[in-house]
């Protein structure tokens, strides 16, 4: 009888280079993504006089620092000129292809990986960014590191890991109207918590999960990580194999067979079992919002803010009251019709062609009614975004239509929410401060977002999308 | 990297959960060199008033707690952002060892590559040491790593602590990891070649 694995497992098992009895292994990395905050990476690794082992291997894409607007004048604050010219010059001393300012493939490193078609099923890939669980859409192994461990991927191409646990979170039935990925994955934090699935990886399955397109699961895999998990995956079906066909750096012809014949196989295998399950009802999810400091802190947006005097546990009384003040929310009040002050589309999470596609569809023939900033994920999704007349529709609205980086998201770029301001966001992270100092970020799907420009408060997409 | 031994050293108290890494450090000091001192930037958010003067009820600014080198907060510590920075921040502040319910994966991992010791303990182990910090904040805490013990001041009983026997073994002897993957030079090549004609459509030609 042939042993029954996770895909988690196959993967992990042919990349294992030599593995110790205490269960770290030294794993073979075929994909390495660096982007501006790899400086660190970059000067530990001239500071030991090593070389990048496998530049072939190795990209690296501007994306968290880089200007929004005026582009072709370069970034204006001299700090952020320098990390972007430290990653061009560590770029080319170390003969690594890089996508810099003003390549018409530059973008946020997880919209561009799968762009390229540098993500593949089966590939372990690592970058210095938490985002990284996003390529595991396609059936990688793909998650986030350190500076340091970014330094010992670029001398050694492998990384020391310990066996993560798995966890198997299935998604039964079907998405409701207008419920989409995003709502999925928030619901899942709310249940699980924001370290719920910490030491593990996550394989996302169920009939749900098949039926994402692609830009949906990824949205799903991106954040993995604010469930406190390693990685997220969902094994490779036709859906990822038609998605990457043609896509520049895929294998051709003969290559492109015996690619494609491999993946079709990769999958967990009936009777794997997996340290951890968790079972969800698609149909019991409504659009999500979050109204708190954490992701776990998300509901559906037909509900109130929680009221931290009805938590019997002290500690979470405790955090839901500081959440609340720090929200400037009154408990008990409607999520739906809180006033938001601006609106930001955009990020790893969703700023994909299909997220754009949604909140264009709300955003039609409409006005937005407080500042609504629409940061593409990549310029080749920009440029897609221009040809389908997405962008006319965005400036018709009102809203700004800018050009491709993390932007608001990490405010990294200098594009910040103003303290004590209340943004409806795409992002990942409602965290204090994440959007600048003193911001207060409300997550939600493209569509909510959208919904949220147009009446200037949180607004159930239902509504106006039925009319 | 500073070998890690027995500590005894005196606690921060935090009572606080989901400390991600952007209050730690926020984002808009990740474009800092780190010949800066990355101190300036811990909690840099948490602990100001918005005119930035120090806000005197966040315990890492109150004058008792001075000096410390252990921390002590609660579940989820070090989630978000994979920015060492964070840890840089901590480690410049001259922390040695992160008690918490639970941490961040990467978060954890970057400690160790800092010199840092992450101790994850049960919540009523977390309790009992912010409250004999609170109550005597001159009272020492001893962490073993070589035991995988915390102990109280004043308090026979030992709490034992799980901790990764690689992680433990690079922490103690202060290892670089590099220096030690490349001790694996040979098998290495060796799995690059024969990876290499397993799946060469995997090395992107585009």
């Amino acid at each position: 009888m042939t042993e029954q694995l996770t895909l988690f497992e196959k993967i992990w098992r042919s990349h294992t280079v030599t593995a110790r009895d205490d269960g770290q292994a030294l794993l073979w990395i075929d994909r390495h993504l660096c982007h501006e905050g790899s400086f660190h990476a970059f000067e530990k690794l001239a500071m030991s006089g090593r070389k990048v082992r496998r530049p072939d291997l190795t990209f690296s894409i501007a994306d968290h620092y880089v200007p929004t607007r005026n582009r072709e004048a370069g970034p204006d604050e001299p700090e952020i000129a320098t990390m972007i010219r430290l990653l061009d010059e560590h770029s080319r001393t170390n003969g690594i292809r890089q996508f810099g300012l003003g390549d018409p493939e530059q973008g946020i490193v997880h919209v561009v990986g799968p762009e390229l078609g540098l993500t593949q099923p089966g590939i372990v890939l690592v970058c210095g960014d938490s985002h990284t669980s996003t390529h595991g859409a396609f059936g990688a192994l793909a998650f986030g590191i350190g500076a340091s461990e970014v330094s010992h991927v670029l001398a050694t191409q492998t990384l020391w890991q310990k066996r993560p646990r798995t966890m198997r979170i299935t998604v039964d039935g079907t998405l409701g109207k207008h419920v989409t990925a995003k709502d999925l994955i928030l619901s899942v934090i709310a249940k699980i918590g924001a370290d719920g699935a910490a030491g593990h990886v996550i394989e996302y399955a169920g009939a749900a999960i098949r039926g994402l397109s692609m830009e949906a699961r990824m949205t799903v895999c991106n954040m993995s990580i604010e469930a406190g998990g390693r990685a997220g995956m969902i094994a490779p079906d036709e859906t990822t194999i038609a998605w990457l066909k043609g896509r520049r750096y895929m294998p051709t012809g003969k290559d492109w067979d015996a690619a494609v014949a491999f993946w079709r196989s990769l999958k967990t295998d009936e009777g794997a079992v997996f340290d951890r399950e968790v079972t969800l009802h698609a149909d019991e999810i409504a659009p999500t919002v979050t109204w708190g400091t954490s992701p776990e802190h998300a509901l559906p947006v037909t509900a109130a803010v929680p009221d931290p005097a009805g938590e019997a546990n002290e500690g979470r009384r405790a955090t839901f009251e500081k959440a609340v003040d720090y929200m400037g929310l009154t408990p008990g009040a409607p999520l739906d019709g809180l006033r938001v002050d601006r609106v930001f589309i955009g990020s790893c999470t969703n700023a994909r062609i299909e997220d754009l596609r949604a909140a264009a569809a709300i955003l039609k023939d409409r006005s937005t009614k407080v500042p609504t900033m629409i940061v593409p994920g990549s310029t080749m999704v920009k440029h897609q975004a221009e040809q389908e007349g997405l962008d006319r529709i965005f400036t018709g609205a009102g809203a700004e239509w800018l050009e491709s980086g993390c932007s608001m998201c990490a405010a990294t770029n200098g594009d910040m929410v103003p303290p004590g301001e209340r943004c409806a966001s795409t992002t990942n992270r409602n965290f204090r401060g994440r959007q600048g100092p003193g911001s207060r970020t409300h997550l939600m799907s493209p569509a909510m977002a959208a919904a949220a420009a147009v009446t200037g408060t949180i607004t159930d997409v239902r509504k106006l999308a039925e009319g | 990297m500073e070998p890690f031994g027995k500590l005894a050293a005196t606690v921060v108290p935090l009572r606080l959960a989901n400390v991600d890494t952007d209050q730690l450090q926020p984002g808009r000091f990740l474009r800092k060199p780190r010949s800066d001192g990355y101190d300036n930037y811990l909690f840099h958010d948490l602990r100001r008033n918005e005119d930035g003067s120090m806000r005197e009820d966040f315990p890492l600014n109150q004058p008792q707690y001075q000096g410390a080198e252990i921390l002590v907060a609660d579940r989820n510590f070090g989630g978000g952002s994979s920015r060492e920075g964070a840890v840089y921040a901590l480690a410049d502040a001259g922390f040695r060892c992160i008690i918490a319910a639970s941490f961040g994966d990467i978060f954890r991992s970057n400690c160790a590559k800092n010199g840092l010791l992450p101790v994850e303990l049960p919540i009523e182990a977390i309790e009992k040491i912010w409250e004999m910090a609170e109550a005597d904040p001159s009272a020492p805490l001893t962490v073993d790593l070589a035991s995988q013990t915390v102990r109280l001041a004043n308090d026979p009983e030992t709490v034992g602590f799980e901790i990764d026997p690689f992680v433990k073994e690079c922490l103690m002897d202060g290892k670089d990891d590099i220096d030690l993957t490349l001790a694996h030079s040979q098998t290495l090549s060796a799995f690059e070649r024969s990876y290499g004609q397993d799946f060469p459509w995997r090395t992107p030609t585009g």
